[in-house]
């Protein structure tokens, strides 16, 4: 029999670096995951609290917002209203795994195995992090975003740059690039070539040409507005691109700002996207590495249902009925699913046959969720795996809130024959960051006129913008942009629901 | 595969300290009310500790485009009984307030812990001491730095680079060290030239200036200069706090309470402008004597109230321990109001010609029983004798005070900044 990784609720480095390799064994043998090297840092609950206002990341500039996170989490933390993670990870190679100094063994071993293995193997393979991330980067341009911002802070006054901040930092849902791949128009090399095309105009010019007939070709401003838009990359829908590229008065370190923040906003994007993925994959993972130490004889019965109480915990969801409902937790669907799947792929009933073709008796667990793990986000993923058992072990259903219905909320599908498509389609949709963020786009500028900026939001289901909300982030919009902006509300149909125009504040212009 | 284990337990701390005080710059208005309200309601000591603060959420607020309203759907867990085309009656609550987890943005207020440092400092913020700048002569405590010119000896790390090149230079100059191009024009030439004798001549020129540029040094150690530093003696500021109070009989303990708390405040607010600040507590029933504070505030004492005799008291210690040059000094006087009939005249005499010339500040605090409705039938003695003699231009400040809570915004109105303070002391 092997050895036992330890006796009790105490550990110390050695524990540790036993219980890493323990875990490692299993993730590389049994699961066979692939990983970033691991590092592993213990701190205590105030260096907790200051990783969460700054959002995790162990450095990043200074701004006031995080303060004001910190303040908040402090004093909730010491009211008692709020426990810390015990751990916090962090894209990045090497994968840093913050560890509380306050776990028991158990849990360290639990978040080891959560941390250090699942997310970190999510993070080096998902297909979303490969695009978007650079996880041997990161903490360097954290750095340099760091220092960049307090270099700006000394040169040009703090107030300037807290401003241009917060102006980012309201946009920030708004920089980021969906699709990847989409070339993007060198304005310089535009110009370049624009000049280029007037001479040759000029040396092959012939007044003849005037002569020759023209047929129903398209009206010149309908022409320039067309070109105008290409200059511009429009439509866009990131702001904040736009704004870097585009804004006519900004500084050239308040356009490095600018991107500083977008870099960021991409950088977790993924994240936002997977995050029942994420966490069903470290929670599958950690599960799988207790359950097999167990079975080895390396966690004693004991601290093995020390870890099944806390994982109970936390796969809880609470019904919809219940006080403690706020909507699925990721933690629990996710488990759920890699277990289904699990189950799936190895002893498949008839219906999961019908259902998944594709994997149903495939009998390579490991490969068929490794598969997914990578090539999955949470709509796609939902949108695919979710199977009827599930949905009934869930019992889960789809209301359909019409404001104009006087009847009340539709009960639209439950989980039965009728409905399991539909269900899963709507669970799919509601985990799709593209339809849960508005959607905002750069339509045109008027550059010849009062350089107004116009922007559309696409209204999909008659939900608009809040309104104080909306004028707040417009203001600082249009303090970045110098002039005038308009936000147009359209529907499906074009039609115009809500108009908002904002002027920047007079500060603004000046300073630009 | 390498796996590292790194302790960061050890590291100092505080990483949010910078973001936290950004915070509170930018919050400070708000934070300030805040402060002051919760100011009211709280025991001096329990202020002093700091504590939670709540300042309403809009100026603080982080915009976000946010949608609402709208037809919704959503999936939900825990189906029970509902089929496919029921109809729910809308509640108002749980379906309807479905709308996404936000960052609590919908909260109208936000609550957070201030240090003690953090709560004194905004509280006392826009508080100003009265003649802070007029005696700032004071003992020489600290030591500073400050250049003086240069010198010929010091440590290499002063040698002052540029002021050794000049005179270098100079000394070149003078001494007419021979220059790079003037040998080599001559070495061209020795070079160039075709005739024996005339290149022997060259080169023994040549030779020569070699010779004179060699006992010539290009930086000889007499050029060498360094920065020279002197050190200055600081003045620091320091005051005296004279805290004088009667404890004749009819002095309730509520009272004394009151006399105390500001006592308290006026010496945190001292402390925080002074690096040294003294008290000396001087009580008095008809006749003052100067006691340690324990004493002062609870040590038991009776008889009748002479006034003059604390101010006769105090002005026998600023004679001889503190020189108003040299100390900023503040009294505080507490007190029921009464005196002797007779002690007026000579009260108001020792307060116009001796005491009142060497104060910064002289507040005279008049406490009273809570209800407080004594105030009300007519002005005691003693504020009657020191509201004439303000009247005739002497700087007093008087308030009355009668509950806890007036202490702070009595104290806040004394120390209003000047010109509103002045304002208000002369109605």
């Amino acid at each position: 029999m092997t050895e036992r990784l330890f006796e009790g609720a105490d550990w110390d480095f050695h524990t540790l670096q036993r219980i890493t390799d323990a875990c490692e064994e299993v993730a590389m043998k049994d699961l066979g995951l692939d990983v970033y090297p691991n590092q592993i840092e213990v701190i205590t609950a105030e260096q907790m609290l200051d990783a969460y206002s700054s959002v995790g990341m162990p450095l990043f500039y200074k701004h006031w917002s995080f303060g004001k996170q910190f303040a908040f989490h402090e004093a909730s933390y010491r009211k008692g209203l709020m426990g810390l993670a015990y751990e916090i990870v962090i894209n990045s190679s090497p994968c840093i795994s913050y560890l509380m100094e306050e776990n028991t063994a158990t849990m360290q071993t639990l978040v080891i195995a959560h941390a250090a293995f699942g997310h970190n193997h999510f993070f080096k393979n998902n297909y979303l992090f490969k695009q978007w991330t650079d996880a041997d980067g990161i903490l360097d341009y954290l750095d340099f975003a760091k220092n960049y911002v307090m270099q700006c802070e000394e040169r040009y006054g703090r107030t300037e740059v807290e401003r241009t901040l917060d102006a980012a930092h309201a946009l920030m849902s708004h920089g980021i690039d969906r699709y990847p791949g989409k070339k993007k128009l060198d304005l310089r090399a535009e110009e370049k070539r624009a000049g280029r095309r007037r001479q040759h105009e000029e040396e092959v010019f012939n007044d003849l040409w005037r002569t020759v007939p023209k047929g129903a070709a398209k009206s010149r401003s309908a022409l320039s507005i067309e070109r105008r838009r290409k200059l511009l990359g429009l439509p866009q829908e990131n702001l904040l691109y736009f704004l870097e590229k585009s804004a006519p008065r900004l500084a050239p370190w308040q356009r490095e700002l600018l991107r500083i923040v977008r870099h960021i906003a991409q950088y977790f994007y993924p994240q936002s996207q997977t995050k029942v993925m994420n966490e069903g994959t470290a929670t599958y993972v950690h599960y799988r590495i207790m359950s097999k130490l167990h079975q080895q004889g390396r966690l004693t019965d004991g601290n093995f249902l020390e870890f099944l109480q806390s994982h109970t915990n936390v796969v809880f969801q609470p019904e919809f009925d219940d006080p403690r409902f706020s909507g699925f937790n990721p933690y629990a669907l996710g488990f759920a699913m890699m277990q289904d799947i699990e189950r799936i792929v190895a002893s498949p009933t008839d219906e999961d046959r019908e259902w998944f073709p594709d994997i149903a008796g495939r009998n390579d667990v490991m490969g068929v969720l490794r598969d997914v793990w990578a090539n999955y986000r949470d709509e796609s993923f939902i949108g695919q795996f979710l199977s009827p058992k599930l949905m009934r072990q869930f019992r889960m259903f789809h209301l359909h809130d019409d404001p104009e219905e006087r009847a009340g909320i539709r009960v639209d599908a439950i989980h039965d024959d009728r409905g399991f498509r539909r269900v899963r389609r709507e669970l799919a949709r509601q985990h799709d960051v593209g339809y849960i963020d508005a959607n905002i786009e750069v339509v045109d500028v008027d550059l010849s006129g009062d350089r107004r900026l116009i922007l559309h939001h696409h209204v999909i289901k008659g939900s608009q913008l809040n309104e104080t909300d909306a004028k707040r982030v417009l203001q600082h919009l249009a303090d970045l942009w110098t002039y005038d902006v308009a936000l147009i509300e359209v529907d499906a149909q074009d039609k115009v629901l809500r108009e908002y125009v904002v002027s920047p504040r007079p500060i603004a212009a000046a300073v630009a | 595969m390498a796996i590292h284990i790194i302790d960061r337990r050890l590291n100092p701390g505080g990483k949010s300290l910078e973001n936290r005080q950004r915070f509170l710059r930018r919050a400070k208005t708000l934070v300030q009310g805040a402060v002051k309200k919760t100011s009211q309601e709280r025991d001096i000591k329990d202020v002093l500790e700091g504590g939670e603060v709540t300042i309403p959420l809009d100026g603080m607020h982080e915009p976000r485009f946010r949608r609402e309203g709208g037809t919704r759907d959503m999936v939900l867990p825990g189906n029970k009984k509902f089929i496919e085309g029921d109809y729910l009656q809308r509640s108002g609550q749980g379906s309807s307030k479905q709308s996404g987890p936000g960052e609590g943005d919908s909260e109208d207020a936000f609550r957070f812990v201030l240090s003690r440092d953090e709560f004194v400092d905004l509280f006392l913020d826009d508080l100003e001491l009265p003649d802070l700048a007029k005696r700032k002569i004071a003992q020489t405590e600290s030591e500073g730095l400050q250049r003086a010119g240069y010198t010929t000896s010091g440590s290499p790390a002063n040698i002052s680079v540029s002021r050794t090149v000049k005179l270098a230079l100079a000394r070149r100059i003078a001494l007419r060290r021979p220059r790079k191009e003037e040998m080599e024009e001559l070495e061209a030439a020795i070079a160039a030239c075709t005739d024996e004798d005339e290149r022997l001549v060259l080169i023994a020129q040549l030779e020569k200036l070699k010779a004179k540029s060699k006992r010539i040094p290009f930086i000889d150690p007499l050029d060498i200069r360094y920065r020279r530093f002197e050190t200055v003696p600081r003045p620091v500021a320091q005051a005296v706090m004279f805290c004088l109070m009667d404890v004749s009989g009819s002095m309730s303990e509520h009272m004394k309470d009151l006399a105390k708390r500001f006592y308290m405040l006026l010496y945190v607010f001292l402390k925080r402008r002074y690096k040294h600040v003294e008290i000396v507590f001087i009580r008095h029933t008809d006749r003052a004597e100067e006691v340690d504070e324990q004493t002062f505030f609870y040590g038991p004492a009776s008889g009748g109230t002479l006034v003059s005799s604390a101010l006769a008291a105090m002005h026998e210690i600023v004679r001889e321990r503190f020189n108003p040059a040299d100390w900023n000094i503040y009294a505080a006087q507490a007190s029921d109001g009464d005196n002797s009939y007779s002690d007026g005249e000579l009260t108001g005499l020792l307060l116009t010609e001796k005491i009142l010339p060497v104060c910064q500040f002289f507040a005279y605090l008049e406490v009273g029983e809570s209800g407080g409705s004594a105030f009300d039938l007519s002005d005691s003695s003693l504020w009657t004798l020191y509201d004439r003699l303000r009247n005739s231009g002497a700087p007093l400040s008087m308030r009355k005070v009668s509950e806890r809570s007036e202490i702070f915004p009595v104290f806040h109105d004394l120390f209003q900044r000047r010109e509103t303070a002045q304002e208000k002391a002369a109605p």
